[in-house]
């Protein structure tokens, strides 16, 4: 029971508070773990998300890139793209939903087996951008509950793992409520700033 | 582009060729709408022109032109040649009816659209042009195979690219989603960060946000 | 569930044989989530097809009358998201000819240098999602790769990996970075080594020839009728390339070869693409060694371009320039005109119309792939349903230019 125990002594050095959102198996060295059936649940559901990706626009760009050799989701437990939205639990929505895909976009997130997870990735799928006109949804909120925003237009593919982790927290807490990531402070650009404006 | 073409159609045509000029380095034609098949399918069998190919099909919405208030632009080239000319043709009544101004479905209504031939018998590729002029515009082709909407859906009303049309002005074709208040935004502070947030009230002094020491 | 043991009819469980209505997407993968086709089969082979766009219009074109000229840049960048400053450079191009203004030289070589590896990239994941459609989902690994080397000197050079809005009527919004040229010089070949890996991982499998070979075939006039330009038309045997029949910038000034096809079937379509980058490689070799190491980048003329951020901040005159450009906009003279660039797809031309304002009055833009997509229906009736992936990936349709 290896994996028990390094678990374990990851508990040990949390805060107390922290510890039923952190831990989930409260292994013992004697070789059997306790945990409640629910925990366990979520803990086996947040690594191995097998994704439907809703892939319609600019998004789509860094979405690849996600999936690409550089930042590669799949270090995440979050690598299986499934084409079937009944074999999937993670729905990301990524690009622009206009009034036209709404329908085709309700309709997967219907047939998708619960529990489903919802990623709004970019800013377009998150509140419509700026496109803010006749033909654009303003937010998939409008239609379909979401859990994470992912703000950016489009999101680096660091806000999308901040995301994705979020999400994965929130599925150890057994938390729905609407999660979004927030920018966060580089600590390497505190130190030393850089120098963004170039000289002409 | 090329001046040549547009002397050549002005000397074939005449009267149908309302005016001609050149400007940043394009040539235009204005045509009367009557003629516009006859003057497309002239200039792709005309050997001193053989617009072979098919660039583009527009329309301009110009509302406060009395009598005439859509422009139809065509863009072509010549592949053999390597001129390229624009056509346009001046359309549409600006109110077909006065009760249309009263009552916007009768100026949407099919009767009522602006009208012009279809050029799809002589350029395949007219086809989605015109379809998508239909759709933005709401400009009838006529002899067109296939007039539907191409990037709106079926169920829309209205023509968007129109002027008149407000660009905010959204037709959902699903009913929005009536979410629960506490999961609407603003969120809660601490939402979003798995690894909890600083905020400034939490800065000691004398150090930055992340608890290093400032210089 | 049913159980198994039902009496059935006889043939009960047999598919209906003649004819079948399939919809393919929009959110088939091979798709790309924007596109739905309505096909009527009679066993896998395409009696009727009937290609539905517009899942992806966003009112590009309305959203361009609302703001100023320069206000157009970030939605013009959203329309071919796979080579943004190609489409930037077009834009620009198109409002500086209305003012009959020429940028610098050393702007020129810049644009051209940019927009270069902007193709390189487009081209690279028409390619990479061409091949990951037909399950080829490593060589998608190393095209994601090459791009992401591009992408690390755009980011260096713009600040945005994807979505720059860098154009600016009269110039580039920054000069560039003083490691410009160096980083360029350094990307360039090893995105061509991981081009040449790519490449040689699917030209070398049966699979992936036997399915694109003498597939989605289109002949040269038809493909003049429907519009077609750029990759899709040349892979058809028609040499026409903006960059070279109706030169812009200081394409002249370069050597590289136009490749062309000979069947117009997805086989050339990719063939052209792949030689393309190469093309294209050589093209910013030469840019690079013409463009100035110093001098000015925009041109300079209060009414277009914005002040020194300094002179704002210091002078009188600097502060109202900069007000009357962003708050009122670049006052472009009445008229009209259609210029044309050669983007990532094809010719891609903008035909704008102004009233003088400092608001355009109408912005078309000529996307290269709703022509390209148009065709699509030729190619794929009488041939079998699993040509139809092959077919849509190799013609690059991007959603944000085709739908507007
Ligand atoms: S958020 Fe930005 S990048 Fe993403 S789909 Fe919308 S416009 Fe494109």
């Amino acid at each position: 029971m290896g994996s028990v125990s390094a678990v374990t002594s990851m508990s040990d050095n949390s805060a107390p508070d922290l510890e039923r959102s952190q831990l989930v198996l409260e292994g013992s060295q004697q070789g059997f773990a306790t945990t409640r059936f629910e925990d366990l649940l979520n803990w086996a559901r947040k690594y191995s998300l097998f994704q439907y990706p809703f892939v319609t626009a600019c998004c789509a760009m860094e979405f690849m890139a996600l999936a690409g050799p550089r930042f590669d989701m799949a270090r995440f437990g979050a690598e299986a793209p499934r084409f079937s939205p009944r074999q999937s639990d993670l729905l990301w929505v990524v690009g622009t939903i206009s009034q036209r895909q709404a329908p085709v976009l309700k309709t997967v997130y219907d047939q998708m087996a619960d529990p489903k997870y919802v990623i709004a990735f970019g800013t377009c799928a998150s509140s419509g951008g700026f496109y803010d006109n006749y033909t654009t949804l303003p937010g998939i909120d409008k239609i379909i509950p979401v859990d994470v925003f992912v703000p950016g237009c489009p999101p680096r593919p660091e806000t999308v793992i901040d995301g994705l982790l979020l999400l994965q927290d929130k599925i150890t807490r057994g938390d729905r409520s609407v999660g979004i990531v927030k920018p966060r402070v580089d600590p390497v650009q505190l130190r030393n700033p850089v120098q963004l404006r170039r000289k002409a | 582009m090329s001046k040549q073409v547009l002397d050549r159609i002005a000397q074939v045509f005449g009267a149908a060729i309302l005016e001609t000029h050149s400007a940043f380095g394009d040539d235009t034609a204005v045509v009367e709408p009557s003629h516009w098949l006859e003057i497309a399918r002239f200039l792709r069998d005309d050997p001193a022109s053989s617009m072979d190919h098919f660039i583009d099909l527009t329309a301009v919405d110009y509302p406060q032109r009395s009598g005439t208030r859509f422009d139809v632009v065509l863009h072509l080239r010549s592949s053999e040649r390597l001129h390229r000319v624009r056509l346009k043709a001046r359309i549409g009544a600006r109110c077909a009816n006065p009760a249309a101004d009263a009552n916007p479905a009768a100026d949407v209504a099919e009767a009522a659209l602006p009208k012009i031939d279809s050029l799809t018998s002589v350029w395949v590729g007219a086809n989605w042009f015109e379809r998508e002029c239909f759709d933005m515009f709401g400009i009838a082709f006529i002899g067109h195979p296939d007039l539907r909407r191409i990037l709106m859906y079926e169920q829309f009303v209205g023509y968007p690219l129109r002027k008149d049309y407000p660009a905010a002005k959204t037709q959902p074709l699903l009913e929005y989603r009536q979410a629960d208040n506490e999961k609407l935004p603003p969120f809660d502070e601490h939402e979003g960060m798995s690894f909890g947030r600083k905020t400034h009230a939490d800065r000691q002094p004398g150090r930055n946000l992340l608890g290093f020491e400032e210089d | 569930m049913e159980p198994l043991d039902v009496e059935l009819e006889d043939g009960e469980l047999e598919l209906p044989n003649d004819p079948m209505q399939v919809l393919m997407g929009p959110a088939h993968p091979a798709m790309h989530g924007t596109i739905r086709i309505a096909l009527e089969l009679s066993g896998e082979t395409i009696r009727k097809a009937d290609v539905q766009i517009g899942y992806l219009h966003r009112g590009f074109e309305k959203m361009c009358e609302r703001g100023t000229w320069t206000q157009c840049f970030p939605y013009v960048d959203r329309l071919n998201y796979a080579s943004p400053l190609l489409n930037n450079v077009g834009f620009a191009l198109a409002v500086e000819k209305m003012l009959s203004v020429t940028v610098p030289e050393r702007c020129q070589h810049y644009r051209v240098a940019l927009g270069e590896l902007a193709r390189i990239c487009d081209h690279l994941v028409c390619l990479g999602a061409m091949a990951m459609e037909l399950g080829a989902f490593t060589p998608f690994l190393y095209y994601v790769k090459a791009r992401e080397l591009i992408w690390d000197v755009f980011e260096e050079e713009t600040g945005a990996r994807v979505t720059h809005s860098f154009g600016r009527v009269g110039g580039m919004a920054l000069p560039p970075t003083p490691f410009f040229k160096e980083m360029v010089r350094s990307a360039v070949p090893a995105v061509l080594a991981l081009v040449d890996d790519g490449e040689k991982l699917l030209l070398k499998n049966r699979i992936f020839l036997d399915r694109i070979e003498n597939v989605g075939v289109m002949g040269k006039d038809m493909a003049l009728a429907l519009g077609w330009t750029g990759v899709v038309l040349r892979a058809t045997g028609v040499p026409y390339d903006v960059r070279k029949s109706h030169p812009y910038m200081t394409y002249d000034r370069y050597e590289f070869e136009v490749p062309v096809g000979t069947r117009g079937d997805c086989y050339d379509r990719f063939m052209c693409r792949a030689e393309e980058m190469r093309q294209s490689a050589r093209i910013i070799e030469q840019a690079l060694d013409m463009m100035a190491d110093d001098g000015p980048v925009s041109i300079e003329d209060p009414r277009i371009v914005l002040p020194a951020k300094d002179e704002v901040y210091s002078t009188i005159e600097g502060t109202i320039q900069h007000f009357k450009i962003v708050m009122e906009g670049i006052q472009v003279p009445a008229g009209e005109c259609y210029s044309y660039t050669e983007a990532g797809n094809g010719e891609l031309g903008f035909y704008i119309v102004s009233d003088g304002s400092g608001t355009p009055y109408r912005v078309r833009i000529r996307p290269p792939c709703f022509a390209s997509t148009q065709g699509l229906e030729r190619m794929i009736v009488g041939a079998m349903l699993p040509d139809v992936v092959p077919t849509f990936g190799s013609i690059n349709m991007i959603g944000g230019e085709c739908d507007h």
